[in-house]
């Protein structure tokens, strides 16, 4: 590529990613001195009294909610947003039943964990235990994990081999299916009726919790940023791993990657079970800070909500998922005001992105490099479709 | 499991599943027509189907029809509000196609892209239904938008009666009206892409669009029909929901077109005789799952099948093609 070429391709390249590149550009210490700052503002932000930034929090406007208890929403809808990522952005399988793993971690703790749940009771009568035995919350966690990981093979073996769209329907009907089994299965979940008293990481709600309480989020907060900073640096290795290596291949031509000796099938049940277990960690992690979970919470809109975040952040880059889950676990919280509009805000969002800025607000390269070229391809040669 | 049930009034069962599946099929053939020939799926189409009833509910109380009016009347109303809702889902289809499909066809953008428009587009139509609308117009109309995103009744143009009686199994008159509409407009729609010039051009573009752009069809006006086409079964479909079923939400599209789709799958998608024989088998076995098991599991049953249909049969029981001699 000529020097002038490149030039062209820097100017036709928009801000984000210019700043994309000049952040790149910097050396090590300085990135990583980025990085250290970042981590600690996130750490600092239920504090948050920098002047001038205090109208951020939602707290500061009339009738505003619970400044940390926000920032928790945002910190689990991060968590899911990165976990979709793995599925849509790194493997581009459209996953519209993300919401069905969510509801099976958050069932996990609620069935293991809580007193109230049929399955810990029925546990207790056939092994002789106190009433007041439940499955510990760590071990919920790893349930939950289990659970939706072993829950992502079973949807994945018999639909991965199909072509990309019937995939997206085949699981919104599963998020769906598990909505309903939720609802109706009462023997299991408690039907409607939802399930209360689930533990968090000190045990049963109660008053005598010293951390993890119901009335401040605070801790909660920081035990949800934990598990993001875990799960950013986990899947980033995994992206700049062999198997990251064989989503991109898929992603962009399965045949060709086929041809190549990277087994599609295999990799992209990866990829689900892998994106199904980070879904259930956050549900598991949403139903201990509620300690109450009911079917109507896991519903199809919140799935679509979910894929939104990945689009409209940019699907395939960290930054931009986590950036699209907070705008919109966020924006509609601090101006409340357009709170029952957000579905209709969510909906042109999605259109408008995909037409004006199909890569997403903050892109990942590669993707936008694709979309660039289809769009070459189409107007040398203007095919069908 | 209530087999004695299924099987003492078996009869029964299927009459009510064919009349329900007819409806599945009609608003099936909106997703095999765009499918066959533009192989997308176009996921806002059950928001066609929900503009629809509103369309009719609208006329209806733009009438002031009150329940079981007399059966001129009735007669008046019907066909009325299969033109009114013809027109109203025809003009969404285009509108969808045009708003959203044409910019990303351009740009040759995968199939991905296409999906979540279309999801994005069926949440705002959702939207404008449940909210936007009721809070225009709720004080203007309270008996359509007066609460947000509730369900709303719509009046009974016809009385349910049983027409005749065969063995245990009674069939009314709207069960009939209903088979028999959905009949009449999928043989239309048969010859009409079978038999006729345009028709012809839409088979063309299913099988070769380049080809067909070389032989001089319009492969933009193609596209634009398809849509329109669909768009008008789904109207029509929605108008025999209102006279059967009576009510509407904003909602009510999700699950139809869920469902609406399984049954497309199910026949062979693109494959407009696979669309009735889908709907109504689908029909047919959710009528008999409900009974098996309860009511509350019907909608498991329809995604159960599809992800059978989807693994063992993934080109449905017809095959996949608009553009072949069969369909």
């Amino acid at each position: 590529m000529t020097d002038k070429n490149r030039k062209a391709e820097v100017r036709r390249a928009g801000p984000v990613e210019r700043i994309g590149d000049r952040w790149r550009a910097l050396p090590r210490w300085q990135r990583a001195l980025g990085f250290a700052a970042m981590i600690v503002f996130l750490y600092y932000l239920p504090l948050l009294g920098i002047p001038g930034l205090t109208w951020l929090r939602t707290d500061s406007i009339a009738g505003g909610a619970n400044w940390a208890g926000v920032l928790f929403t945002c910190a689990v809808y991060v968590m899911v947003a990165i976990g979709l990522n793995v599925v849509i952005g790194l493997a581009g399988l459209l996953d519209l039943g993300y919401i069905g793993f969510f509801a099976i971690g958050a069932y996990s703790v609620a069935l293991f964990g809580s007193v109230n749940s049929p399955v810990v009771k029925y546990l207790q009568r056939q092994f002789d235990l106190p009433e007041t035995w439940a499955v510990t919350w760590a071990v919920c966690a790893f349930l939950a994990l289990v659970l939706t990981m072993i829950s992502g093979v079973i949807l994945g073996w018999p639909t991965l081999r199909l072509r990309g769209d019937y995939l997206a329907i085949v699981t919104l009907g599963f998020g769906e299916i598990i909505r309903i089994v939720a609802r109706n299965a009462e023997g299991l979940t408690n039907g409607p009726q939802g399930i209360s008293a689930i533990p968090g990481p000190e045990g049963p709600p109660s008053p005598d919790n010293q951390i993890f309480g119901l009335v401040d989020v605070k801790p909660w907060y920081w035990l949800a940023i934990t598990f993001v900073l875990v799960m950013v640096f986990a899947v980033r290795r995994l992206e700049n791993s062999r198997v990251g290596r064989a989503w991109l291949a898929i992603r962009e031509d399965e045949d060709a990657a086929a041809v190549m000796g990277v087994y599609p099938f295999k990799y992209k049940l990866w990829a689900f079970a892998i994106g199904a277990a980070l879904g259930g960690l956050s549900g598991m992690l949403f139903a201990s800070r509620y300690a109450f979970i009911d079917p109507t919470q896991f519903n199809v809109n919140t799935s679509i909500l979910f894929v939104a975040m990945v689009v409209v952040g940019g699907s395939g880059n960290m930054l931009g998922v986590s950036l699209g889950a907070v705008l919109l676990a966020y924006l509609p919280e601090r101006f409340r005001e357009i709170a029952d509009y957000r579905w209709l805000a969510f909906g042109l969002a999605m259109v408008l992105v995909m037409i004006l800025r199909p890569q997403g607000l903050i892109p990942s390269r590669r993707r936008t490099r694709e979309l660039k070229d289809r769009e070459a391809q189409a107007q040398e040669a203007p095919a069908h479709v | 499991m209530n087999f004695d049930d299924l099987i003492g009034h078996i009869g029964q069962h299927t009459v009510d599943g064919l009349s329900k599946g007819a409806i599945y099929a009609l608003i099936a053939l909106g997703y095999t027509l765009v499918y066959g020939v533009l192989r997308l799926i176009n996921f806002a189409h059950s928001e066609v189907f929900m503009v629809g009833t509103f369309a009719v509910l609208g006329l209806w109380t733009a009438f002031g029809v009150e329940n079981n009016p007399p059966i001129g009347e009735a007669v008046l109303m019907l066909v009325l509000g299969l033109i009114v809702a013809a027109v109203a889902s025809g003009g969404t289809a285009l509108a969808i196609e045009r708003i959203a499909y044409r910019p990303l066809r351009r740009k040759n953008a995968p199939p991905l892209i296409f999906l979540i428009t279309a999801i994005g587009l069926s949440l705002v139509l959702v939207e404008i239904f449940g909210l936007v609308l009721p809070d225009l117009l709720g004080s203007v109309i309270p008996s359509m938008f007066g609460r947000p995103r509730q369900i709303v009744g719509m009046p009974t143009i016809i009385e349910q009666q049983t027409l005749f009686t065969i063995g245990n199994t009674s069939i009314t008159n709207v069960q009939m009206i209903v088979l028999a509409a959905a009949v009449i407009m999928m043989a239309i729609l048969d010859w009409f892409i079978n038999r006729t010039r345009y028709g012809r051009g839409v088979r063309a573009v299913a099988q070769n669009p380049e080809t067909a752009a070389l032989m001089g069809v319009n492969q933009e006006r193609v596209i634009m029909l398809i849509f329109v086409l669909g768009g008008i079964m789904a109207g029509a479909a929605a108008l025999l929901w209102s006279m059967r079923f009576g009510f509407t939400q904003n909602s009510i599209g999700f699950v139809l077109g869920l469902k609406a789709f399984t049954a497309a799958v199910l026949g062979g998608i693109g494959n407009l005789r696979g669309a009735l024989l889908g709907g109504l088998f689908l029909g047919v076995v959710e009528v008999y799952g409900a009974t098996l098991f309860s009511s509350q599991w019907e909608d498991v049953i329809a995604f159960v099948v599809l992800v059978v249909v989807l693994m063992f049969r993934p080109t449905g029981l017809l095959g996949e093609s608009l553009g072949r001699a069969r369909a």
